[in-house]
């Protein structure tokens, strides 16, 4: 052992806490559970060539989905942990030290794993069907992002149990985050699995950006596309651009840490500040990254729903573009108090501000879509009302936020906590549950439950309030962020207790809403038809769920809204045109290669967060020869025979 | 596959893509010197910065320029060894999307000396 794992810590398991106890022991549990019902039901086969290998991405749609619901859960038990021990002054509830995991975790959990992985199951689900593409463009690729992902997401919970976990704040800034003040594994554990699925989102965004420009159907002009398919573009767009700056920002800290390298240590010329600009110059356009998706989750809602097409399309498609380049450029506003100068805080708050303006166009559209349309109130449309007021609040306080010189006040107050929070899960959230809602039947075959979406629905927007609106107070009252308990006479026991009972109730809100979907997988409505909201957009040409090659046919689009179009001159009686001859269709193989690489990456990950070189380098190796193994495979690809896909369309068009 | 006239047969073309860039449609010009060059080129070129920063012969801003000319050099290396700008059959929209980069690319730097020089109050 000492050759192979120097520095192999004394508290690799972390010890000494009745939580950290029952987690260890509830992983084990749920390990051997895992284990043990796959042996016994025989499924480990199913398993692996069901799942683990695809290449399909309406199923790893699905394994995203399935990911961030987990991970909505484990941020959302931080998050009550966290509102626990605000409830009242001086509790004893949770110590100094651990509170600052927490929040750590939460944070990063919340963005990186949570919320990433919900916009990725929603790019997945509907960009190739709305498009009338058969896969994405790499899905080869597309499985490797997914696995990075959930590897790194397992990497960075394991440290709960595992060597501590990070506690410098989800943005893990130095000298807070370097060796000197933070000498314990919990930062690696961060800037490794940030590092890891940092590769597939990267990984993600150059996929659908090349599948949106480059693989629509035939007559599928850019300005026919739906405006979901135009969001995931500025978001890939960003992801691209963005993303990169992290992997610097994290690369340098991590050799600071690792190399003793001295990139953001006040000694030896390094500045620390540095990082702090670095990080922002992804962590600004990433906050977009997450609501331009929900941005056109909304519009396919909205329009839906309203029974009318989008209101002002092209200044939609205008607006979102203007988006993703205008928000490249606000990264100061999270440093104002830095001191970079008045001309430095002058021009980004200008330009901050200025992102405003985009934003108010996207939200009259959507009300002037609703004008006089025929409204249908069902859970998806539910989610995106709602989003109206706590969104126009949210950017309000975010135009305050951007003034600098009162930003000197409100910076790290629990004024800028509501705020975020406000567009983050007023915004990223109820728009990626919109999406689920209405993608679900696609997804699964079958809807969620209406009524029970309802409750879910209510709970969580009313406790939303509840929660954040107290917060703005408290801020302006005084309240810093990151503070793991406050005197009694402040003024700050009521409002902090009203808070925390809107997140209890947010949080009874969000097990509704699982119960809905556990119900749903028993009771759930069958959908027969494949197009039960009477859509507009040509997902739902097909039947639910559709069939692995998506399209029979490749359709050929002749305008906007072409599902709807279609209807409509069907309605009229216009007889479609007689299908064409099937054609064997060119489908990629699935392939054990992704998951096989993510394993190794975690492999590597996990020697470097103890510094064990050897398997680090062992790693990366293994990582060389995945990939010159794939790139000598040319047995990636197959037909999908003409008697196939004529005995599939009968049996899904049959039900 | 609006944007392939040229490859009919291959609607899913989900494999087409996966390998466009290697052998399926567009053969690279060349062999691997050419990418063995750029690789060595790049690295001589990163070295030749760093080298610059740690023997500090020159003033602040000399050495700045210095490592920008390089790092410019440096993209110009990357694009034509290895992203082939030049053999692109339809450039139209790498055009738009190498514009944007390069924008991006000069708002990262510019602002980044911009800020860290925090008003000429921070000498390095
Ligand atoms: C049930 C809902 C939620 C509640 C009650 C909640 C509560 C909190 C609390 C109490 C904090 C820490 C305040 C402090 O600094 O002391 C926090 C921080 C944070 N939350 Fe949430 N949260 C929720 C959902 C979310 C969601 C959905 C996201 C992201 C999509 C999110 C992102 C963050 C981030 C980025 C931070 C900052 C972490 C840091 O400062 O290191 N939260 N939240
Ligand atoms: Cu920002």
């Amino acid at each position: 052992m000492p050759t192979l794992l120097p520095h192999f810590p004394a508290t690799f398991i972390v010890t000494g806490n009745p939580l950290i106890y029952g987690a260890e022991v509830s992983i084990v549990l749920a390990t051997v559970g895992i284990l043990f019902v796959l042996t016994y039901f025989k499924k480990w086969r199913w398993l692996w060539r069901e799942w683990l290998t695809t290449v399909d991405h309406k199923k790893i749609a699905v394994m995203y989905l399935i990911a961030a619901l987990l991970m909505f859960f484990r941020g959302g038990v931080d998050a009550m942990l966290m509102r626990t021990q605000l409830m009242q002054p001086n509790m004893h509830f949770l110590q100094a030290e651990h509170y600052n995991q927490i929040f750590t975790t939460h944070g990063t959990i919340m963005i990186l794993f949570m919320a990433m992985p919900f916009i990725f199951a929603m790019f997945n689900i509907a960009v190739p069907l709305q498009i009338g593409a058969r896969d994405v463009a790499f899905p080869y690729l597309n499985a490797v992002s997914f696995w990075l992902y959930f590897f790194a997401a397992l990497l960075f919970n394991l440290s709960f149990v595992i060597g501590g976990s990070p506690d410098a704040g989800w943005v893990s800034y130095p000298p807070l985050a370097g060796l000197e003040f933070d000498p314990g594994p919990g930062e690696n554990f961060y800037l490794l699995s940030l590092q890891i699925t940092g590769i597939g989102s990267m990984a993600t965004g150059i996929n659908f950006m090349v599948t949106i420009l480059k693989m629509r159907a035939p007559g599928m002009t850019l300005m026919r596309m739906p405006l979901f398919s135009w969001s995931v573009l500025a978001s890939s767009i960003l992801i691209i651009f963005a993303f990169p700056v992290l992997t610097v920002a994290l690369a340098l800290l991590l050799v600071d840490r690792l190399a003793g390298a001295h990139f953001f240590t006040m000694l030896q010329g390094g500045n620390p500040m540095m990082y702090v600009n670095l990080f922002w110059i992804w962590g600004h356009p990433e906050v977009y990254i997450v609501i331009l998706p929900a941005f056109g989750i909304f519009s396919e809602v909205v329009s839906t729903f309203s029974g009318k097409r989008i209101f002002g399309y092209s200044s939609m498609v205008a607006s979102l573009m203007t988006i993703s380049v205008i928000s490249y450029l606000l990264w100061v506003h999270h440093f104002y108090t830095m001191g970079a100068g008045p001309g430095v805080n002058s021009f980004f708050a200008v330009a901050t501000m200025s992102v405003g303006i985009p934003t108010g166009v996207k939200v009259f559209n959507w009300l002037f879509t609703m004008y006089r349309g025929r409204i249908r109130l069902t859970v998806p449309m539910l989610w995106a009302i709602a989003f109206i007021p706590i969104f126009a609040i949210g950017g309000a306080t975010g135009v305050m936020l951007a003034a600098a010189p009162a930003d000197y006040q409100y910076h790290n107050s629990f004024f800028l906590i509501a705020h975020f929070h406000q567009v983050l899960i007023g915004g990223t959230v109820f728009g990626m549950l919109a999406g689920m809602y209405y993608w679900w039947p696609k997804m699964f075959g079958y809807m969620l439950n209406e009524r029970i979406g309802r409750w879910a629905f209510w709970l969580f927007n009313g406790g939303f309030y509840v929660t954040f609106l107290p917060q703005y107070l408290l801020g302006l009252m005084g309240m810093t962020r990151r503070m793991y308990t406050y005197p009694a006479d402040m003024g700050w026991n009521a409002l902090n207790f009203i808070s925390t009972i809107g997140a209890y109730v947010m949080g009874v809100g969000f097990i509704v809403l699982v119960l809905d979907v556990v119900y749903s997988i028993r009771y759930g409505e069958r959908d027969v038809t494949g197009d039960p909201w009477n859509g507009r957009t040509l997902e739902w040409s097909l039947p639910s769920p559709a069939p692995h090659y998506n399209f029979a046919r490749i359709p050929t689009v002749t305008s906007r809204d072409a599902w709807w179009t279609g209807k409509q001159a069907r309605a009229k009686g216009d007889a479609p045109a007689p299908p064409e001859p099937l054609q064997p269709i060119h489908m990629p193989k699935n392939s054990g290669g992704p998951f096989i690489l993510a394993v190794i990456f975690f492999i590597g990950g996990f020697g470097l967060v103890f510094n064990w070189y050897v398997l680090g380098l062992l790693a990366l190796l293994g990582i060389l020869v995945n990939l010159l193994l794939r790139s000598l495979d040319y047995d990636t690809d197959y037909y999908v025979p003409i008697e196939e896909i004529e005995h599939t369309e009968a049996t899904l068009r049959r039900a | 596959m609006s944007q392939h006239p040229d490859r009919p047969s291959d609607h899913a073309s989900s494999h087409a893509a996966d390998r466009a860039s290697s052998h399926a449609s567009n053969p690279p010009s060349g062999s691997p010197w050419m990418y063995i060059a750029g690789f060595v080129i790049s690295i001589a070129l990163t070295l030749g910065a760093l080298w610059l920063a740690l023997a500090r012969q020159f003033s602040t801003e000399a050495l700045l320029t210095v490592i920008l000319i390089l790092a410019i050099l440096q993209i110009g290396v990357q694009m034509f060894f290895f992203m082939h700008v030049t053999e692109s059959p339809r450039p139209q929209f790498n055009l738009w999307i190498l514009g944007l980069g390069m924008f991006f690319t000069f708002v990262v730097i510019a602002s980044s000396i911009w800020i860290m020089s925090f008003g000429g109050a921070l000498g390095y």
